[in-house]
């Protein structure tokens, strides 16, 4: 892909939402009294602010381009990660557990831990909380500037201060307020930016209908667009139905995961590990300005969440259709080369001769070093022996030759193939929008969990407001700068991502069995939550080591101990190893607390724990705002979704 | 917070909005894709969602949101 020239008019959105953000910062600036505006927003926000801010927080990281990405893979059964994947558990944030986040008066996640277990509890989850959101935004920002750099030429270390700085900016002057406001700002901007995208490239394509019947065609034979191996094919219904293929087995899906990986491991384990324990967005909702707006919070997010992955996922599939179409002149992007590789690889086809296609095949792979289409590269090679081409049509062929996808570069592909000046800036906006919605997101979170229940709990206890507050700022410059090295620690590993994505999921992945039983059963003690997340992280590295993905080498990717199990994909492994870390940490978690003593009364545990909680009385607000009552009706909405799809 | 959100917004896409408009306009044939003048169009569905928000703003100025 060339890069995509910019003139003023792009620069000009550009300017003008970067000066919009700032500007709310410096508005939000002298409201910031005390830490409580500063970290917490003082519990003043409306509902719908909260809810949307919620889903931009979400949808930073690598969101935008990841899901395109998987929508080319997988089709639209990547809808699994929104519909099976986050709305239900999103519901029962709001319906069940809201209640006691927001009624326990705790400031974050790990505070509500040390008020319902110990301490013990709190700063094993706030230690690692404050870890992952500085990789998570790291490895969000490094992403981003490789791609600033690779498709507009920009310097990557430009590009990474001047995201970072900009987001410093109104942070810092704003706090979480500040973050959340951009974030609802962010959140129109991410929408109508890729929304003209979506409808030129279906427009394009031919509509709905003709891009499903593309996709079936590739399904039977995905090794043409070099989706899959050779030899590996699917039912027609591969890319456009959700359920189908996943209830068929995990051999006849693109994804490679069975049903019960699917429901269990990402439905229920992994998606309410991460909605409903995960303080980035448990944050947004603790922000509101009373109980029901906080129990509203997720499901104001829940309904834009459900209909994401038409703005998200479709472009992916647009892509796949695309490329299958040979007059449309498009293909999923190859692995970025530079210049130099592509001058290396014009001189092989030059040197090459029509007789021996195999050595020009060798030749062109090699100076790529990449994996080529042969017959492509024969024709190519006989079309230049006949009449010379020139080095810009070599250099296309080429391009069309190589036999492996950039997935990530599907989403910016599109804007470069379809928005003309102007739409441009607003796309790329759009695009940089979710990336600082991302980082504010995190950086908020850190700053709260360090200042309150690192930096309060165990350093500097019983110090006045005023010194929390002055905290707090300090940790989002720090926060600021910690998550910009861990941008350049992933950018100087290639591993590093596979190894910090890893670990991730070895600490996520029990999390919600503990906090399921400590608000669910009031019998569980603080030795048991403690020792049962110990032993689910251990399960989940232990699980790792002990099982790999088809076509991975023993390592990094698993299996180093001994090979116990093989899946047939990473999303599989990653899927069963959720399960099982679950049923490790809730077994431990329950025998343990079983066998100890409980140190915490019933009067203790009032608005900590279910069954000790008054129910809330909702009487006074209209029946259409009770949470429950709106939840159930989200999950209709939901399941006739996957009914349509299905 | 004393900072209604809808300002901000409906004052950026206004303004992105109406760059937009003149801009597809201006340009005419030259900025279309799949031969629609998209950014005149997208233009003028940003300029009515920012004027609809800022209308938004200035109702809730007028009487304070209860809820």
């Amino acid at each position: 892909m060339q890069a995509i020239q910019l003139q003023w008019i792009d620069y000009t959105i550009l300017v003008a939402y970067v000066a919009f953000v700032i500007g709310i910062g410096w508005m939000l600036a002298r409201y910031m009294k005390t830490s409580s505006d500063f970290l917490t927003s003082a519990r003043s926000i409306p509902t719908w602010v909260t809810g949307l801010a919620f889903i931009s927080a979400n949808l930073g990281a690598l969101e935008l381009v990841g899901m395109a990405a998987s929508g080319a893979k997988y089709g639209i059964a990547t809808a699994h990660f929104y519909w099976v994947g986050a709305i239900p558990a999103m519901i029962f944030l709001a319906v069940f557990m809201m209640p006691f986040y927001y009624g326990s008066k705790a400031r974050s996640v790990p505070e509500y831990l040390k008020m319902r277990f110990d301490e013990r509890v709190r700063a094993l989850n706030s230690i690692a909380f404050a870890v992952m959101t500085i990789f998570a935004s790291g490895i969000s920002m490094n992403a981003l500037a490789k791609l600033l750099n690779q498709l507009l030429g920009w310097d990557y270390n430009i590009a990474l201060w001047i995201c970072s700085g900009v987001v410093l900016l109104y942070v810092l002057k704003g706090g979480l307020t500040s973050a959340i406001y951009t974030e609802v700002l962010q959140f129109f901007m991410i929408v109508l930016g890729f929304a003209p995208v979506v409808y030129l490239g279906l427009k394009d394509v031919g509509g709905w209908h003709v891009m499903n019947h593309a996709l079936q065609s590739v399904a039977v034979n995905p090794s043409a667009l070099n989706l899959k191996d050779a030899g590996i094919t699917f039912a027609p219904d591969a890319w456009t139905s959700a359920w189908r293929p996943v209830l068929a087995g995990s051999e006849h899906n693109p994804m490679g995961v069975d049903w019960f990986a699917m429901i269990f491991g990402l439905g229920f384990v992994l998606s309410f590990g991460y909605w409903c324990t995960n303080f980035l967005v448990v944050q947004r909702a603790m922000a509101a300005k009373n109980m029901n707006a906080a129990r509203n919070t997720p499901l104001v997010a829940a309904v834009p969440k459900m209909f994401f992955p038409f703005l998200v996922i479709v472009p992916g599939m647009i892509a796949v259709a695309l490329t299958s179409m040979p007059d449309k002149n498009y293909r999923i992007p190859p692995p970025i080369l530079s210049e130099a590789v592509y001058g290396q690889a014009i001189d092989a086809v030059k040197h090459a001769t029509p007789e021996d296609p195999a050595a020009a095949v060798k030749a062109v792979a090699d100076a790529l070093g990449k994996k080529v289409a042969p017959d492509k590269i024969a024709s190519l090679v006989a079309a230049n022996a006949a009449s010379k081409l020139s080095d810009a049509q070599i250099k296309q062929g080429i391009y069309n030759s190589i036999a492996e996808n950039y997935y990530d570069g599907v989403i910016l592909s599109l804007v470069k193939k379809y928005c003309p000046p102007g739409l441009l800036g607003l796309a790329l906006t759009a695009l940089l929008a979710s990336f600082m919605s991302g980082m504010a997101g995190n950086v908020t979170a850190f700053n709260t969990v360090f200042t309150y229940d690192l930096y309060q709990a165990y350093f500097a206890p019983g110090k006045s407001d005023r010194h929390y507050f002055l905290t707090g700022k300090v940790i989002t410059v720090v926060g600021i700068l910690l998550s910009i090295g861990a941008a350049y620690f992933a950018s100087m590993y290639d591993n590093a991502m596979d190894i910090i994505q890893l670990v991730f999921g070895f600490v996520n992945a029990p999390l919600f069995a503990t906090f399921l039983l400590g608000m669910f059963w009031k019998r569980t003690t603080g030795t048991g939550a403690f020792l049962g997340l110990f032993g689910g992280i251990a399960g989940s590295a232990l699980f790792h080591s002990l099982t790999i993905a088809h076509g991975n080498l023993p390592g990094v990717k698993g299996g180093y101990l001994h090979l116990a199990q093989e899946f047939p994909s990473e999303m599989a492994q990653n899927f069963w190893l959720a399960a099982f870390a679950f049923i490790v940490c809730f077994s431990l978690t329950l025998v343990i607390s079983l066998a100890t003593s409980r140190t915490k009364s019933d009067a203790d545990l009032k608005g900590l724990v279910y069954s000790l909680t008054p129910k809330i009385v909702d009487n006074n607000i209209p029946f259409y705002q009770k949470p429950a009552v709106v939840g159930i009706v989200l999950l209709i909405v939901c399941v006739i979704l996957n009914f349509i799809f299905w | 917070m004393g900072l209604d959100i809808r300002w901000p917004i409906g004052l950026m896409f206004t303004l992105i909005g109406a760059l937009l408009t003149v801009f597809g306009l201006a340009k005419g044939a030259e900025s279309t894709s799949l031969g629609i003048n998209i950014n005149l169009i997208w233009g003028v569905v940003l300029l009515v969602f920012g004027v609809l928000m800022l209308l938004g703003a200035i109702s809730g100025k007028k009487n304070p949101p209860s809820a």
